[in-house]
């Protein structure tokens, strides 16, 4: 229950940290783009790199980002194995016994493993890792702000969105204690077959949702009383401004970008 | 047998990163055999951490833990059983409680024990008698009752397994002082009964000195102070000196007693105090009355 760190915030003061959310959401949006049009080697090494150097300005731990990729490790293995046993292609790298193993499959394989890997580890530095949820439902809230204009409750999505990710930490925490409470009475979980093991969660899984009912109409009985309403013209604390620094970030990410073409484009060299 | 002995024992929360914070401190302790033991410390002090260790909920990472002579994680595989003897009422276990009716979750623990249906009624009505839960509602979902019949119906729940050691965190936090009362003689009586053991964890001196035996004192994971109650509120500078205080009519005692008032026996109930006046006051002759 304790090493969830995938989607955590990380304090620290780096450039990245200092950014503002929109920025940082359109610049994971850049990112993506750059991650799904390398196709070339080249166009992946300089990916690759990119990647590395954008998680040095981070300031966070490399032992973190390899935490967070923990999760996603088996998925990675699988996709690489699968288009490197079953691209058909022409020319054959090697043959063993019944195994043909293509050129393209190679390709194809180290390709997706990049594209995942540095998936991962870009959209986490950008927005997990350096942003606060708040900043980041904030900055979301901004950038679909227009849709308002169209009768969409954007407002009161990120409102809900907030408060959502405001009570993950509180439901793990409370979790663990109702199972604590549970096997001082004697609950076992680790044993039985399926159907015994999903019936010895009930004790946890009721008192959870009924504490969850109650905390949610607490909060909104709270809300009430402080005259809350979603649908004035709310204004923030803190107001989003773009500075110089969220210009550079998102300017040299388009660089990254028409780079990563003009590689695929000038000097299509795949592996080997 | 059912004395608990701890065994320099250390807890630390979060080993090895930024946030390591070590809850207990090399603490050896002995719970004497069917006392009450009070634990008191301040909010952080490590009697929580302490007290799940006593069933096993975590371990400790060095140190025994004895119960009846044998140490508890000497086969981890037989916890369970170590947890039925060791009854552990959580802090506000009105949480934990799940099933249809009152009678449904105070049976949950027996029947985790695997016993018969005949001795599981029994133990529901007899352990519903000792926390104080009316048998008419017993028959009516837990979500029914009200915050101090939900406390209590969560405690009937531990008793129900019969523990040799009962140990409670914070029972009587957040209610009002009648039904402080109920629960807290309910378990001297269960105590009285059954021989058991008795740990409580609490805030209050005032209830430490009116239900229990003897007294434990944590300060930042380390024990300070255990003894009877007479020996550790008589000690009441190294009390104030930890941040904590004593009964206040242990207050008033003692502020007498540096005026010139020889005050013997016992300090730290209103009754006592009173006792403990005259008698100082007939050894006077009579003059000061």
């Amino acid at each position: 229950m304790k090493d969830i760190t995938l989607g955590q915030y990380f304090p620290g003061n780096s450039v990245l940290h200092k950014m503002d959310p929109r920025a940082k959401l359109i610049s994971a949006i850049i990112y993506i783009a750059v991650v799904f049009t390398s196709s070339s080697a080249g166009a992946l090494a300089f990916l690759a790199v990119a990647t590395v150097a954008i998680m040095l300005i981070s300031g966070i731990p490399i032992s973190v980002y390899l935490r967070g990729l923990r999760p996603i490790l088996f998925i990675l293995a699988l996709t690489a194995a699968l288009n490197l046993f079953m691209t058909r292609g022409e020319t054959v790298a090697f043959e063993f016994w019944i195994v043909k193993i293509y050129v393209e499959g190679i390709n194809n394989a180290i390709l997706m493993a990049v594209r995942i890997t540095t998936l991962v580890l870009g959209s986490c530095v950008f927005l997990s890792y350096t942003t606060s949820p708040i900043a980041l439902t904030d900055g979301l809230e901004s950038l679909l702000g227009p849709l308002s204009k169209l009768h969409v409750p954007v407002h009161d999505f990120s409102m809900m969105m907030t408060i959502a990710l405001r009570f993950i930490p509180l439901l793990i925490e409370e979790t663990d204690k109702i199972m604590s409470a549970q096997k001082a009475r004697g609950s076992d979980f680790s044993s039985g077959g399926p159907v015994k093991r999903v019936r010895a969660l009930l004790p946890i899984l009721i008192p959870l949702f009924v504490s969850s009912f109650k905390r949610a109409e607490e909060l909104a009985v709270a809300m009430e009383c402080r005259c809350y309403r979603g649908d004035v013209e709310r204004t923030h604390m803190k107001v989003l401004r773009y500075g110089a620094l969220d210009f550079v970030v998102m300017a040299s990410l388009l660089v990254l970008l028409s780079a990563v073409i003009a590689i695929n484009i000038f000097v299509p060299i795949y592996a080997f | 047998m059912s004395e608990i002995k701890l065994e320099n024992v250390t807890y630390t929360y979060g080993a090895k990163t930024p946030f390591e914070k070590r809850a207990v401190d090399g603490i050896s302790l002995t719970f004497e055999d069917g006392k009450i033991t009070g634990l008191i410390g301040h909010t952080g002090s490590g009697k929580s951490t302490l007290v799940q260790m006593l069933n096993g909920l975590l371990k400790p990472d060095s140190g025994h833990i004895y119960l009846g002579g044998a140490d508890i994680w000497a086969e981890p595989k037989k916890l369970r059983l170590v947890r039925f003897r060791v009854g552990l009422v959580m802090q506000y276990p009105e949480y934990q409680l799940f099933d249809e009716t009152v009678r449904a979750d105070i049976a949950f623990g027996p029947k985790n024990m695997g016993l018969s249906p005949e001795e599981i009624d029994e133990r529901v009505i007899e352990s519903a008698r000792f926390a104080g839960v009316d048998e008419k509602l017993l028959d009516k979902s837990p979500f029914e009752l009200s915050g101090g019949q939900k406390r209590r119906a969560a405690i009937a729940g531990v008793m129900a397994m019969r523990p040799e050691a009962l140990v409670l965190d914070e029972p009587a936090a957040g209610l009002d002082p009648a039904g402080r009362d109920a629960i807290l003689s309910g378990i001297r009586t269960y105590s009285e009964k059954t021989g058991a053991t008795v740990i409580i964890v609490s805030h209050s001196m005032e209830d430490m000195a009116v239900y229990c035996d003897d007294i434990a004192v944590l300060a930042d994971g380390k024990l300070k102070m255990k003894g009877t109650r007479e020996e550790v509120f008589r000690r009441r500078d190294e009390l104030l000196a930890v941040g904590l205080g004593v009964p206040m009519i242990t207050d008033i005692a003692c502020e007498l007693m540096t005026l010139g008032v020889a005050l013997g026996g016992d300090i730290y109930t209103v009754g006592g105090v009173a006792d403990a006046i005259c008698d100082s006051a007939a050894a006077n002759g009579g003059e000061n009355r």
